[in-house]
């Protein structure tokens, strides 16, 4: 007890501001209760009301037999609304995007229901027993494998964000849309995949020294395919058979995908049944059109790959309301396909003065990392921004940084389009007196 | 005859290499396969022509296929339907994807045969018939005026379509390849 008591006063600078507009220190975060403590002691604690409460009765469930469990369980009747959005909801003959909705969920790895998804040309039904996967091209010996014979081989798991290269295309506005986090950055998510390293198989096919690219293709409709480097293939490329302990989901690529961690979703290929070994890249549509980014001076990229270092506030953030001042914890995701995060600095006065956030364990490679922060909203207005470094020394770039190197729209683009690719700069959430938040630039 | 063997062994050396380990137990439980035996899957198209079939088509041939097959999508004269235009004169101006056309983006003409031959028409793909692909990709270039009305397209003539965008990407991460 005598420690219990002692811990307020220890903790007491812990609730010390550390940056503009009511950052406190991260370190509050370890000791909850003196962080509380300390709060009430400095007035802003949550008030007590004496008005009478609701009389502490038994509520239906507690006086009946409840519902039968089933085979395969499925989130509360009450969370219906912690639901992906969707671009083509009639499934009309173009492509489809399933978004995260990243403000309705907390921790790092995306429920399978809620991974996000894009698809060409509708959800494949694959048989798995009729699936067969080809490694082909320039090889020693050209194989054939199956999901049984897949099966044998040894696994290994990862924890791996996968992020469209369109993700966050609707930050290239000239003007902040007022949409959700799930709207602006719902195409990225963070599971562990388990499978078989693609080095592994090119092992029992060998590799013709000429080979400089594979060229992977899927089973869905359009026969989606894009051309990867050996370099990659020989790193950390994985034949992914499990997502977060089950088969793949259907939309995400069941019954094998590749996994290429840290590089653009496209690339990524779903429904994996070919991969040729090749000299050049195929310069497939998707990557000498699609996935090649006009910068301002007329050209383009070519093989941008990286997911680059990123991250956003999403708690709280548009569309929520702060009810009351008080202490409120700021709560985000960063990740970079480089490696490991090292540090999210937060803002709360619009990057007049930043402080280091918590970063929750585990930091993995290439993974969603949560980070936390303490803060004390006096109920004036505000700007949330987060800013994060990866462990190469990659910094998410400012908006003016980022502006002047890629550009941005003339007008406003519809939210669900994709004028270009590969933004990761900071996303600014501005709070008015009121306590509503809005997207801002600052 | 002794050309086999040492590119064996070089093969051999570049797999130890490239994975850093001699060669590591496996099951080795993939079924070999002849290149022969994959012919039907095998679409895949380099942008010297490596790999596009025989066949050739012309734009003529393709009008009437691209009215039949396409248009109902694509729009009228490929000018764009609920499907994109796949015939556009417009600059490419400012950092929008939607300015991107065949003519002032696309860098290689096999792409256009490889993307309808692997995807089109969107709701019978791989229903096409290698002549039909040339006539439709010959028809889409002429349109554009990126080769002559009576030019015939095929394996070797496609992949010398000099496209106009053609030097103008940098590659964004080059030690990444």
């Amino acid at each position: 007890m005598s420690q219990h008591r002692r811990r307020p006063r220890n903790n007491q600078i812990s609730v010390e501001a550390v940056a503009g507009n009511g950052l406190l220190d991260r370190r509050a975060l370890l000791g909850r209760g003196a962080l509380f403590a300390g709060a009430v002691s400095t007035g802003f604690g949550p008030v007590i009301s004496g008005a009478a409460a609701e009389p502490f009765l038994d509520d239906p469930w507690s006086l009946e037999f409840g519902d039968p469990m089933p085979l395969y369980q499925v989130p509360s009747a009450f969370e219906k609304k912690v639901a992906r959005t969707l671009s083509n909801p009639n499934h009309e003959p173009r492509n489809s995007h399933a978004r995260t909705p990243h403000h309705l969920v907390d921790g790092t790895m995306t429920p399978n229901g809620l991974h996000f998804t894009i698809n060409h040309g509708g959800v494949p039904n694959i048989d798995p027993d009729k699936h067969r996967l080809v490694i082909h091209g320039l090889v020693k010996r050209p194989l054939m494998f199956t999901l049984d014979t897949l099966a044998r081989y040894p696994m290994v798991s990862r924890v791996t964000f996968l992020e469209c290269g369109g993700n966050s295309a609707p930050m290239f506005s000239p003007e902040p849309l007022q949409e959700t986090v799930q709207a602006l950055h719902g195409l990225v998510s963070c599971a562990e995949w388990t499978g078989v390293r693609l080095s592994t198989l090119l092992e029992d096919t060998g590799v013709d020294p000429r080979a400089k690219w594979l060229i992977a293709e899927g089973a869905d409709s359009p026969h989606l395919s894009r051309s990867v480097p050996m370099k990659k293939a020989m790193d950390d490329a994985m034949i992914a058979l499990y997502q977060n302990g089950e088969r793949i989901m259907p939309g995400n690529g069941y019954p094998m995908r590749l996994l290429l961690p840290g590089y653009e979703g496209n690339m990524n290929v779903k429904f994996l049944r070919r991969i040729k070994l090749v000299e050049e890249a195929a310069m497939s549509m998707y990557e000498s059109r699609t996935y090649s980014q006009l910068l301002p001076n007329g050209k383009a990229y070519r093989f941008y790959f990286l997911q680059e270092v990123k991250s956003y506030i999403t708690n709280p953030s548009h569309g929520a309301t702060l009810k009351a001042p008080g202490l409120y914890e700021i709560s985000g995701i960063a990740y970079s396909g480089t490696g490991r995060i090292e540090k999210v600095l937060v803002s709360a006065d619009g990057g007049q003065s930043w402080a280091p956030a918590a970063l929750q364990e585990p930091v993995l490679s290439k993974a969603f990392t949560r980070f936390r922060m303490p803060w004390r909203w006096d109920g004036s207005p505000a700007i949330l921004q987060s800013r994060a470094w990866d462990e190469a020394g990659n910094v998410q770039p400012t908006r003016e940084q980022f502006v002047a190197a890629r550009g941005e729209l003339k007008a406003k683009p519809p939210v669900l389009g994709f004028p270009n690719q590969h933004y990761n700069s900071i996303t600014s959430w501005g709070i008015d007196s009121k306590g509503e938040i809005k997207h801002v630039y600052a | 005859m002794s050309m086999p063997r040492p590119a064996v062994s070089v093969i051999a050396l570049a797999v130890v290499m490239a994975t850093g380990s001699a060669f590591a137990e496996t099951p080795n439980l993939g079924k070999p396969i002849d290149e022969a035996d994959i012919t039907a899957w095998d679409i895949s198209i380099l942008p010297d022509g490596t790999g596009l079939p025989k066949g050739s088509g012309t734009s003529a041939q393709g009008m009437a296929i691209f009215a039949e097959k396409c248009a109902s999508c694509h729009g009228e004269n490929a000018k764009g339907g609920p499907a994109a235009a796949l015939v556009d004169d417009r600059p490419l101006a400012g950092i929008s994807a939607a300015n991107k056309t065949i003519k002032n983006f696309w860098p290689y003409a096999t792409t256009v045969f490889d993307f309808i031959r692997r995807a089109m028409p969107f709701q019978s793909p791989r229903s096409l018939t290698d002549d039909e692909v040339y006539a439709l990709t010959a028809y889409i270039l002429a349109q554009n005026k990126l080769i002559g009305e009576s030019e015939t397209m095929n394996e070797e003539t496609l992949p010398k379509v000099k496209m106009p965008n053609r030097d103008n990407f940098i590659i964004r991460f080059p030690d990444r390849i």
